[in-house]
């Protein structure tokens, strides 16, 4: 509304303070009588024609073409040029147009990467742009996904980078979106940004993963008081971006329903990106054997750790703090006790400090099998040629005596 | 060599009943229980998936599990039975016993030098050395891996009086204890019975129960004597088992070896995989 005014103001200036017109520039009726044939093109065949109806409709249908296509209103030959001045959007929307020039799609243009980033035609269109809040806009909460998987799309950029909008419409904000029609759920914009989108790296972007959990707490302030207590949230706030932020466990755009089997079988290897001693550990129970095989219905990290509130096992709040150890275990043994929660879910047999007795059950064991096969291994290596040969003989004597008998079929 | 050749009881049918159920047992355990030990594998996933997932194939574990310990107890009970109802002292030593005696060691030299071209084939008696570890292996894995496998069972029951980290321990001994077991039946066991040139390709003793008196006096020529001495081989001659037997055994005991080798490649895959 407010561009809108100053564009007004500015006009309505701009006529009082010039000199009387060498000559009225054309009005739409004009402009339309070349325009309007669908069939009109330039000299390469590319159309020209716009649909009256379409730019009237517009937010910009009160506006003369010339408002915008400036060089024109001072032509004087008719038909004009085909290579027209580029529309500059700033004349009227200038606090867009700054936030855009600290984009990345700007700055992919100003590098000449030869990759094309998006301008403003782009996402908004030409001369059917509509207000975002119309629901036929192509920046409408439920269409935005659509308007930046144009370019956001596997077909139009090959490699990771370019499955983000059939990520994103497989997510549950994805899905919040198209299938439930929620305009509250997450779109593109309300983590990136419209005007003003940045690369991840860059350290003002609201994806970088110092702002992350910011950006998510748009929505989810809940659970972002819970985490920027946990560990995580504590090491991210202290400096340390290293530590986990709600996109190393959610992902970014494949955001899954936290009860999917995927989501749980997810979880505990992005837990082990990180924590890779404790998953080897994990792998080694009946816990990590079971997941590992892609089953869910026991315990993952989140169960015995929590999710958003993990604390260090010193902390008395923590799940597995030896004041709550025994309560978490019960969640799923409800018969659980002090003995029981002696059993170490990260017992690691190489490690005799940690875990001796299961070391050393270990090295026990290690021999027994070495020495069991190594022993009859070699018995029986040196029983089959003795054994064939045997065989041989008796054929040969069975033959010879005329006894039938097969030699082993008794 | 008097005509047509005698056949022999060696094993009753109580006896061959037990070996059945034992290695059916014994199979079943290790389909379910292998993709545990291998779950980073990627066929232990899609064998568990074909038991109908990990609480089916625990479910399927345990209850073959319970066939095997009945099998054990019933075995344990009947040589009771025999030993103190009966008095049966034979079973304790001598020829007929499974206990191991200095002879199995002197034996097992002997067998070892034959191996090498060195000696004579010793004259094994009614239980070889081999055969006496298979049975006292099985004996000692019902100790050590039933009784781990208990503890994973009952863990909040036995959390009552034992410490938690014996959990720890039981899990791993249950699997290398398994290992062990599976892997000496699918190459060792399987080697002496079924793939040893001479009784290949499967000796159907355990399944028909009986051996001709040729092979008896081939391979067990102590036994055999023995029995000549004490006058007894008589009463041990029988028919030779109807059809029906021998090729139910060849069936049953051919599909347990398949088996058996599937899994052993699926161990190797898991290994080396």
């Amino acid at each position: 509304m407010r561009a809108l005014m100053s564009l007004v103001a500015g006009l309505w200036l701009a006529a009082a303070a010039a000199p009387v017109a060498a000559q009225t520039p054309p009005d739409n009726d004009t402009c339309l009588m070349c325009h309007l044939d669908p069939a009109a093109t330039r000299a390469n065949g590319t159309s020209v024609a716009v649909a009256p109806d379409h730019f009237g409709e517009s937010v910009h249908g009160i506006f003369s073409c010339v408002d915008c296509h400036e060089d024109l209103a001072a032509t004087e030959e008719w038909p004009h040029a085909e290579s027209l001045a580029r529309v500059s959007c700033q004349t009227c929307h200038d606090e867009s147009v700054s936030n855009f020039e600290k984009s990345v799609h700007f700055a992919l243009r100003e590098r000449a990467t030869g990759r094309a980033g998006a301008t403003c035609v782009d996402c908004h269109g030409t001369h059917d742009i509509k207000p975002s809040s119309d629901p036929s806009s192509r920046t409408y909460v439920l269409n935005l996904p659509q308007t930046c998987g144009t370019c956001h799309s596997h077909q139009q950029i090959p490699g990771p980078g370019g499955e983000v909008f059939e990520h994103f419409q497989d997510s549950v904000h994805g899905r919040g979106l198209s299938r439930s029609g929620l305009t509250v759920s997450a779109n593109c914009s309300s983590c990136h940004g419209a005007h003003d989108v940045r690369a991840p790296e860059d350290p003002e972007s609201r994806v970088h993963r110092s702002q992350i959990a910011g950006t998510c707490a748009t929505c989810h302030q809940g659970i972002d008081q819970v985490y920027e207590e946990s560990v995580h949230g504590r090491t991210v706030a202290g400096g340390n971006l290293g530590a986990a932020v709600c996109s190393d466990c959610h992902t970014s755009h494949e955001i899954l329903r936290s009860e999917t089997e995927a989501w749980r079988l997810d979880a505990v290897r992005e837990c082990g990106t990180c924590h890779v001693d404790k998953i080897g550990t994990y792998r080694d129970t009946y816990h990590g054997k079971v997941t590992a095989l892609g089953f869910t219905r026991i315990a993952t990290c989140a169960d015995c750790h929590g999710s958003h509130d993990i604390l260090p096992a010193s902390n008395p709040q923590s799940m597995i703090s030896s004041t709550r150890l025994v309560s978490t275990c019960q969640s799923c043994h409800p018969g659980a006790n002090e003995n029981f929660v002696k059993y170490d879910p990260h017992a690691d047999k190489h490690d005799p400090e940690r875990s001796p007795a299961l070391y050393w059950s270990a090295r026990f064991m290690q021999l027994l099998l070495a020495g069991v096969f190594l022993f009859f291994g070699a018995h029986t290596l040196l029983w089959f040629p003795r054994s064939l040969a045997e065989r041989r003989a008796h054929r040969r004597a069975g033959a010879a005596s005329g006894d039938r008998t097969p030699p082993a079929e008794e | 060599m008097t005509g047509r050749p005698r056949h022999l009881v060696r094993f009753k049918p109580y006896q061959r009943l037990m070996h059945l159920v034992l290695m059916v047992c014994f199979l079943g355990l290790a389909a379910t229980g292998l993709p545990l030990l291998f779950s980073d594998s990627t066929w232990a996933a899609s064998l568990a998936r074909a038991f109908g997932g990990f609480e089916a194939s625990a479910l399927l574990h345990r209850f073959f599990a319970t066939g095997m310990l009945l099998c054990f107890a019933v075995h344990v009970g009947e040589l009771l039975y025999r030993l103190v109802a009966k008095g049966e002292r034979s079973l304790l030593w001598g020829p007929s016993s499974m206990v191991p005696q200095p002879a199995d060691l002197v034996q097992m030299y002997g067998h070892v030098r034959w191996f090498l071209g060195l000696g004579v084939r010793p004259h094994f008696d009614r239980y070889t050395y081999w055969e006496k570890f298979d049975y006292w292996a099985v004996f000692w894995g019902m100790f050590i891996i039933g009784g781990s496998g208990l503890l994973l069972w009952f863990p909040q029951a036995f959390s009552t009086f034992l410490p938690g980290w014996i959990f720890n321990v039981a899990l791993l001994i249950h699997g290398e204890e398994a290992l062990l077991a599976v892997g000496f039946i699918f190459t060792i066991h399987f080697f002496n019975g079924h793939i040893r040139p001479e009784k290949f390709p499967m000796d159907m003793v355990m399944f028909t129960g009986q051996v001709s008196e040729d092979e008896l006096r081939r391979e067990r020529p102590a036994e055999y004597e023995r029995l000549v001495r004490e006058g007894r081989l008589d009463t041990l001659a029988v028919p030779p088992e109807p059809d029906w037997v021998s090729t139910g055994g060849r069936v049953v005991g051919t599909t347990a070896v398949a088996i058996g080798l599937l899994l052993l490649v699926f161990i190797l895959r898991g290994f080396f995989g």
